[in-house]
């Protein structure tokens, strides 16, 4: 299968490595991977704080730069879901016949990296191999904007050496919320807290998840309490195999 | 005071800093928690019993759409029917219109004291200190009114407006102001619920025996009918709807339902979605007046402020479909940190983030629409299915098309959103972002983390490490990986 990937604006910058097991982990299912070079940002940080019209040229690039591949896969919960639910609003508010054509066509191929795995390439066992004490905490977005269900975690389930442990509280926010973790700096440290005594409960040594975003706001805290905890994004732990060590 | 300074309160500061003085209140954070925690676990546990659950949500938002659609017939419809059972019906547009009225009809009655079953509406227009003004005492009945108002308070939830206080400060508002409004507490009030509980009986049972005229909310009134709907817990509710010789309700346009039959389904709803019952103590019912039985003399105050401004807005009604369930304040973690009178208005939580400023006006409380993380958790929890978070970031919208249209110089968010989708929109200025932020890291950065931050991320990096931006970026990386020939042209060496 030809699948495009849609790495995102943060993850490019801050998080390649995410964006490399990725295209590893689909290469070693036998697919091809290509990376898009006009690609840029979902639009999520403009649309969520209000700036609606400044997302409207990222929406029309996204929907030009990922039409007429079999498959577009994001290693983000919240850009998947901001692709899907919101490009229809931007196009339709701000965009013109054409552009809503062109999001309709492009957003059914867009996939969260679970939902590709379990729903589009039917693999729930990647062959992954990561012998470390693991807990996953389902962000919000992907829990209830995209409904990825407990598929993270059948896909970790069938991962070879991990002890999959529950995370307390698992379902409720960490408190990050795009630009909510600045603007309302005081509440979002105080669910953080919550968040981070949920993780260090379980005893694990990594907190996995399907959202860098998330990831850098408990890892944030968990490394400035110096907890030992490290994060990973689920594509990280999907690619681990026992030749790799990550 | 009038009516828009009570829905929004005065001298409240925006959100954030309001947030900010109630997650020092420990006390506040651990009695938040617990009741709130308490609540969701009854509400998850009553909704799962029901097969038909979801079904009965969506015919719920289904009805609450319609309705919304033809409000204006089926509030002509309630006029008739509530006049033809001997009732009579006032129309008022704003909070001042509204308060004239209520203490027009009291005042009619020679009375100077009255008798009130919960309501959000006479809460938000301020009726109590409109009729406090004309010399008219205003005595809450609810029992958590009833604490709000001892302790000279503000509600700070839909459902329990008194969540905030624990029971040894309760018995402390009971000991110091009961004597003050009525029978005192008896001497040696410990604060077991049990005693408390007698407490409010005792005092409250001297203003039920006394009233002759009473106000009330509604929770629902049928316009096929003309019968108005009060659902409570404690029965005092019960106590003003058929002791006084006066009734007067007033009731926000938005609730009424188009038949009689509607009820079925919101009935089921409501006590499961609030206080997790599979049905609560007591609803009741009333039609009008009926001679020699309850109030001779029935009035209904239709509420606009501010309800037809919010209808217009295609996405923004949606909020008017609120039954007033607080499903959505149990479940929000923005609410079960602050607490309700960090949103500084009667309506708090998620619900009153997007209800409070369409009534208001977005301008007037442009923090409440930010006061979220968006995580859904309302959404999945409301019982008419009001798609919150969608509301919340459409409002976000509005709060920066005003701004923009108010301010001569844009906002440093507004410049710094700008310039962020100048990059986000080019690829290449986005390339040459990343490589600037990799070596600005290389200079800043200790084991690939950053410390402190400079401005508004501040207080971000004041409790959690900012990981650097990665030394290669993973555009960079596939150029230099996978498409090989085009870096060996462009000259550049790996």
């Amino acid at each position: 299968m030809r699948i495009a990937l849609f790495i995102t604006c943060f993850n490019d910058m801050m998080f390649p490595r995410t964006g490399r097991a990725v295209t590893e982990l689909l290469e070693r299912l036998g697919h091809t991977v290509e990376f898009p070079q006009g690609q840029t940002c979902c639009g999520q940080m403009h649309f969520n704080t209000g700036y609606r019209p400044e997302t409207l040229p990222m929406v029309r690039r996204f929907s030009k730069v990922f039409a007429g591949y079999d498959a577009v896969v994001t290693p983000s919960g919240s850009c998947a879901g901001m692709v899907r639910d919101q490009h229809r609003v931007v196009a339709a508010q701000l965009g013109d016949a054409a552009l809503t054509e062109a999001v309709e066509r492009v957003v059914p191929t867009v996939y969260e990296l679970s939902e590709l795995l379990v729903d589009v390439l039917g693999v729930t066992d990647v062959g992954a191999h990561f012998p470390h004490r693991v807990t996953y905490h389902p962000t919000c977005h992907s829990l209830r904007m995209l409904r990825v269900g407990d598929r993270p975690l059948t896909l970790l389930r069938a991962v070879k050496g991990i002890d999959l442990v529950e995370l307390p509280a698992a379902e409720s926010c960490c408190g990050f919320g795009g630009t909510f973790a600045l603007k309302n700096a005081d509440v979002s440290n105080a669910m953080l807290a919550d968040k981070m005594r949920h993780v260090l409960d379980t005893g694990a040594e990594y907190l996995c998840a399907g959202d860098n975003s998330c990831l850098t706001h408990i890892g944030g805290g968990l490394s400035r309490l110096r907890t030992g905890v490290g994060t990973m994004h689920l594509a990280e732990i999907l690619a681990s195999t026992e030749g790799s060590v990550r | 005071m009038s009516g828009a300074d009570n829905v929004v309160w005065l001298g409240t500061p925006p959100f954030p800093e309001a947030a900010r003085a109630a997650l020092a209140d420990t006390r506040l954070r651990a009695n938040l928690r617990r009741a709130t925690g308490t609540i969701r676990d009854r509400r998850l546990a009553v909704t799962a019993e029901l097969d038909d659950w979801e079904d009965l949500r969506e015919t719920a938002a289904a009805l609450k759409r319609r309705t919304l659609r033809h409000l204006d017939r089926h509030l002509l419809r309630l006029e008739e029917t509530v006049t033809a059972a001997g009732g009579t019906v006032h129309w008022a547009a704003d909070a001042a219109e509204a308060n004239a009225i209520v203490t027009r009809l009291v005042r009619a009655t020679g009375e100077n004291e009255i008798v009130k079953v919960k309501s959000m509406a006479t809460q938000e227009i301020g009726l109590n200190e409109a009729l406090a003004e004309a010399g008219i005492r205003a005595y809450e009945t609810d029992l958590a009114e009833l604490i709000v108002q001892l302790g000279g308070d503000r509600p700070s939830h839909i459902l329990v407006p008194a969540i905030h206080r624990g029971r040894s400060e309760i018995r402390e508002i009971f000991r110091r102001q009961m004597g003050k409004w009525g029978r005192p507490a008896a001497e040696g009030l410990t604060d077991d619920p049990r005693d408390l509980a007698e407490a409010a009986r005792l005092h409250l049972r001297e203003k039920f025996l006394r009233a002759k005229v009473a106000v009330s909310g509604a929770n629902f009134a049928a316009a096929d009918t003309g019968t108005v709907v009060v659902v409570e817990s404690e029965g005092n509710g019960r106590m003003c709807l058929t002791l006084p010789e006066t009734l007067i309700t007033v009731m926000g346009i938005e609730k009424v339902l188009p038949s009689f039959a509607d009820l079925d389904v919101f009935l089921r709803l409501l006590p499961r979605s609030s206080t997790g019952e599979r049905m609560n103590p007591y609803t009741s019912l009333w039609t009008g007046v009926m001679e020699g039985d309850g109030p001779q003399d029935f009035h209904l105050v239709l509420l606009d402020n501010g309800r037809t401004a919010t209808l217009a807005d295609e996405v923004g009604r949606q909020a008017l479909s609120c039954i007033r369930c607080s499903a959505c304040l149990n479940v929000c973690p923005v609410y079960e940190r602050t607490g309700g009178h960090a949103y500084g208005s009667v309506y708090p939580g998620p619900i009153g983030a997007v209800l409070t400023p369409q009534l208001v006006g977005v301008e007037n409380a442009a923090s409440l629409p930010f006061a979220s993380t968006l995580c859904g958790a309302c959404y999945d929890a409301c019982p008419v299915k009001i798609d919150i978070p969608e509301v919340l970031v459409h409002l976000r919208s509005k709060a920066v098309e005003a701004k923009r249209r108010d301010r001569i110089l844009p906002t440093p968010e507004a410049l710094a959103m700008k310039a962020a989708g100048a990059v986000l929109s080019s690829p290449r200025r986005l390339a040459a972002l990343q490589r600037l932020a990799a070596l600005g890291a290389r200079l800043v950065a200790r084991d690939g983390r950053i410390g402190v931050l400079p401005g508004p991320f501040a207080r971000w990096s004041g409790t959690r490490d900012t990981p650097a931006p990665a030394r290669e970026s993973l555009r960079a990386w596939w150029r230099r990986t996978r498409e090989e020939g085009r870096t060996t042209r462009n000259g550049k060496s790996r």
